[in-house]
């Protein structure tokens, strides 16, 4: 196998005169769980679609597993695991039927798809679940039946579209533990996500992608030591009693946020600053120290906020 | 047949077990219905009146009969490849899906007209046998025709397939029924021959594919002379099926693949 799963420059997206995706150039090794975050309509599955050989390119360079999508997209789809931002399953089907089907898709022999889809319930927890229609799942149940069906080709890249949106905490974290189990096992991931605790919890490396441009690229923690403090101190005030805080401020943190709702200091020394801030008079509602997390970094790329 | 149409086809068969138990009972209750009501009840009206003749010296029943089956396929085609196709798009998305294996949207096309040029076999073959057993025309004519019956169903199934698919308006979907396929239904040369109908509108009936169908349906269950050479009339529905498959897999492309 080649040394680069994925590999993008100047790759574009066109739909009509809008452009989705706008050159952005990545790679994407073997083994590593690669992520691409951004908000709505930043171009993330208009990406995702080109990689996963079902979108054609508008312009640029692309290869996946070593291949060029546009000739060779069956072959590259047939080592390929998709899970995409919708679920796309046979509600009218039972849990087993839709991965027998989507087995079949691949050519796969009925004895093979049947033991791994016998592995695949038991790795997603759905097995007391197999001759269930689909329709009545709960959103969580659903969402890991998709993965499980992306895997029953043991495919050598899995591209996830945004795995956990719309899930309870709870089913986020079983979502996370077993592509966490899967990249152990040295699956490569690609995973799409506007949350900032997905692409920290899952991605070794990511870009924050913007309008259809990648606005950085780094591991999580590379990311926030590049871009923020470690530390960021939120402070709340009263209705109205915001105003004009910031310039009062100045100075005291390395960057100050003035956000709609709450005023962001970044800075090294929060203690120090909390000290100050009560000197100065300034009487908050409330004062929160965090870590500083992607949600900053972006904040700090492109001004806004990633979750709106 | 490639793998992956093969696989598709499969997939079809899969699905219809959920749903089979509807549909074969109106694949075997409307034949014997409309050849009752129609055929039987009606027919003994006609053929005391002027009939004979004008129907080419058959009886009712034996005219009516094989145009029937000629339109019930295009009905059943029309049916398997309107809304279901349009679901497995816009609704439960199962095409796309597929197609994020190795199957491409021309598999996808390919065996969903696979998939319903078997229903049209099993459907007119038991229509086929409700005709024979009712008399309206021997066990051999009755087999003649299921072969221009299915390629009725199959000159429709791949434009219809590509309407469901290009459009958006789940109405302009249900108009075409109900200014598409019910008018032929009724004025196609099934119930009458289209010598009837007022001048101007007997090439529209000619131009469309059912006419073909009934009139080839009808030669063969009767032994009678089609209004055409009958491989005219097959050239014409398979240039339908030919054509239509063609820009059905361009739809698909634009819809699916973008
Ligand atoms: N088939 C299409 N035709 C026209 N425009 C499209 C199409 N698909 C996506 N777009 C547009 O391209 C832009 C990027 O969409 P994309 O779905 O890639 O974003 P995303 O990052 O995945 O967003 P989200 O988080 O909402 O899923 C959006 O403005 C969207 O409206
Ligand atoms: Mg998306």
């Amino acid at each position: 196998m080649s040394e680069i799963v994925v590999e993008a420059a100047g790759l574009t997206k066109r739909f009509g005169a809008f452009t989705a995706v706008d050159g952005i150039d990545f790679v994407v090794r073997p083994g590593e769980a690669f992520g691409f975050l951004g908000p709505n309509g930043a171009g993330k599955s208009s990406t995702m679609r080109m990689i996963g050989a079902t979108s054609p390119v508008s312009q640029g360079h692309l290869r996946v597993l070593g291949r060029d999508p546009a000739t060779d997209g069956a072959a590259i789809r047939s080592r390929l695991g998709v899970v995409p931002q919708e679920n796309t399953l046979d509600a009218e089907l039972s849990v087993y039927e839709n991965l027998l089907i989507y087995g079949r898709y691949f050519d796969l022999p009925r004895r093979v798809i049947n033991e791994r889809v016998a592995e695949l319930l038991d790795f997603v927890e759905l097995t007391d679940r197999r001759e269930d229609r689909v329709d009545p799942l709960s959103g969580g149940m659903k969402r890991r039946l998709t993965i499980a069906r992306a895997l029953v080709n043991q495919p050598d890249l899995l591209l996830l579209d945004e795995p956990t949106t719309g899930l309870d905490p709870q089913a986020r974290h079983l979502v996370w533990d077993r592509l966490y189990r899967l990249k152990q096992r040295g699956v490569t991931l690609v995973v799409t996500t506007h949350y900032m605790d997905d692409a920290e919890q899952l991605c070794d490396r990511l870009v924050v992608m913007d309008q259809g441009r990648i606005a950085a690229e780094g591991s999580p923690r590379e990311l926030i030591a590049r871009y923020v403090t470690r530390e960021v101190l939120e402070l709340r005030f009263a209705a109205g009693l915001q105003d004009g805080v910031a310039d009062s401020v100045h100075g005291l943190a390395k960057r100050v946020e003035d956000l709609p709702d709450r005023l962001l200091l970044y800075t090294d020394e929060a203690d120090q600053v909390v000290a100050e801030i009560a000197d100065r008079g300034l009487e908050p509602e409330s004062v929160v120290v965090r870590r500083s997390t992607l949600e900053d970094v972006f904040l700090r790329l492109t001004g806004r906020s990633l979750v709106e | 047949m490639s793998a992956p149409v093969l696989r598709v086809l499969e997939a079809h068969a899969r699905t219809y077990r959920r749903t089979w138990m509807g549909s074969v009972v109106t694949t075997f209750l409307n034949p014997i219905l409309f050849l009752l009501a129609m055929g039987v009840g009606l027919g003994a009206l006609v053929d005391r009146g002027v009939g004979g003749a004008a129907l080419g010296g058959f009886g009712y029943l034996e005219f009516l009969a094989p145009g029937l089956l000629a339109a019930t396929a295009m009905q059943t085609a029309a049916a398997d490849s309107a809304f279901p196709v349009r679901a497995r798009i816009k609704w439960v998305k199962t095409y796309h899906a597929a197609l994020a294996t190795p199957v491409s949207a021309r598999d996808l096309v390919v065996g969903h007209l696979c998939w319903v040029a078997l229903r049209l076999v099993l459907a007119a073959s038991v229509f086929a046998l409700v005709m024979t057993a009712f008399g309206a025309t021997g066990p051999a004519g009755g087999a003649l025709a299921v072969l221009p019956a299915v390629l009725t169903g199959m000159a429709f199934a791949p434009p219809i397939t590509a309407i469901a698919a290009g459009g958006s308006s789940d109405y302009g979907l249900s108009s075409l029924f109900r200014f598409g396929i019910v008018p032929l239904f009724l004025f196609s040369g099934t119930f009458f021959p289209i010598s009837q109908l007022p001048a101007p509108l007997q090439p529209v009936a000619v131009v469309t594919p059912l006419w073909h169908g009934v009139e080839l349906a009808r030669a063969a269950a009767l032994g009678s002379a089609p209004a055409w050479p009958p491989l005219a009339h097959g050239a014409y529905l398979v240039a339908w099926l030919l054509v239509g498959a063609a820009v059905a897999v361009r739809v698909f492309d634009r819809k699916l693949v973008r």
